[in-house]
């Protein structure tokens, strides 16, 4: 049970995206027809205060909980992994108005259906690493 | 306590969100929710598909259990602390709404239209669910990440791959809510 503590910080998690209606299908619609600032407002103030938060880690002035600078992974580099992998994962977030957190959360909500989306998901990732030899990145 | 019951407005909600990420990265880990659906499929055996699903998914452990606590606060925030289900919608995206087919849109957080188990039942609906699901699963881990991985960490840390993944998620949910739902729905 080391990991515990990670199980709280999920039910956080879980409930933030709840209690902000950021899982709700209607605001990602709503996003994407430039109808409300609510979830730029999200997203916005979440990275705004992440740029000021790893300006901490990386000058150490934040430590782990060990005592050891925080490292945080580069992503890897590649231009039509981006924008190719990106839009295709768009055209699924606009359809189903949850990306794989809102997904976990709205099972928790006793929305079933979803299920067949997160298996559409396992899917989705098998596939990838299946044909990915062949893809462009 | 009263405000805790209300929606939540965006300036609580994201930074709130920033909160989850310092926690997950001060205890040593990172804030990547798709990786689990990789760590899902080597856990139902995908190795046996494809050498990548052959990794060590133990080390993956404490990030099950961070969605295992969203499905609990999914659980949590419905059943305790959501007394009103109404979305305070744009009237114009009802209005929109309403042309495709989506009635009392923002009555409840997801529209009938998509997640009923009736709409499942139909081959379109299923297709609908499925399809979508397909998309994410494989458009985040080609992009190697989704909206927390890209979106919030690699924003925050200034990435220019995650710039450019951010720049296709909006590209893809453009086309598909402009271009693509009239026609789908």
């Amino acid at each position: 049970m080391k990991h515990i503590k990670f199980l709280f910080i999920g039910i956080l998690f879980g409930i933030v995206l709840s209690k902000a209606e950021v899982i709700s299908w209607y605001r990602i619609y709503e996003m994407f027809k430039f109808q409300s600032f609510h979830m730029y407002g999200v997203i916005g103030s979440a990275v705004v205060l992440g740029i000021i938060l790893f300006r901490f880690f990386n000058s150490g002035k934040i430590k782990d909980y060990l005592g050891n600078k925080i490292n945080i992974e580069p992503k890897k580099k590649g231009f039509y992994r981006n924008i190719i992998g990106g839009t295709i994962f768009g055209l699924g977030w606009g359809l189903i108005g949850a990306c794989p957190g809102p997904m976990f959360i709205l099972l928790g909500r006793g929305e079933l259906t979803i299920l067949l989306a997160i298996f559409g998901g396992l899917l989705g990732v098998l596939f990838y690493h299946v044909i990915k030899h062949k893809l462009p990145h | 306590m009263n405000f805790i019951l209300e929606p939540w407005p965006w300036y609580i909600g994201g930074p709130l969100i920033t909160v989850v990420m310092f926690l997950l990265f001060y205890y040593g880990k990172k804030f990547g929710i798709s990786s689990n659906l990789e760590t899902i499929c080597a856990i139902g055996g995908a190795g046996k598909l494809h050498e990548f699903f052959r990794f060590d998914w133990k080390k993956s452990g404490w990030n099950l259990m961070f969605i295992l606590g969203t499905v609990i606060g999914g659980f949590i925030a419905f059943y305790y602390l959501t007394p009103d289900e109404t979305v305070n919608l744009n009237q114009q995206t009802v209005q929109d709404l309403a042309a495709l087919g989506f009635n009392d849109a923002g009555k409840t957080f997801l529209p009938p239209e998509i997640f009923s188990v009736e709409t499942m039942l139909s081959v379109k609906g299923s297709l609908i669910l499925l399809g979508a699901g397909i998309l994410v699963g494989f458009g985040a881990r080609y992009a190697g990440g989704c909206t927390s991985g890209h979106a919030i960490t690699g924003l925050s840390n200034l990435e220019l791959p995650s710039l450019i993944s951010v720049i296709g998620f909006f590209i893809g949910g453009l086309v598909m809510t402009w271009i693509l739902f009239p026609l789908i729905f």
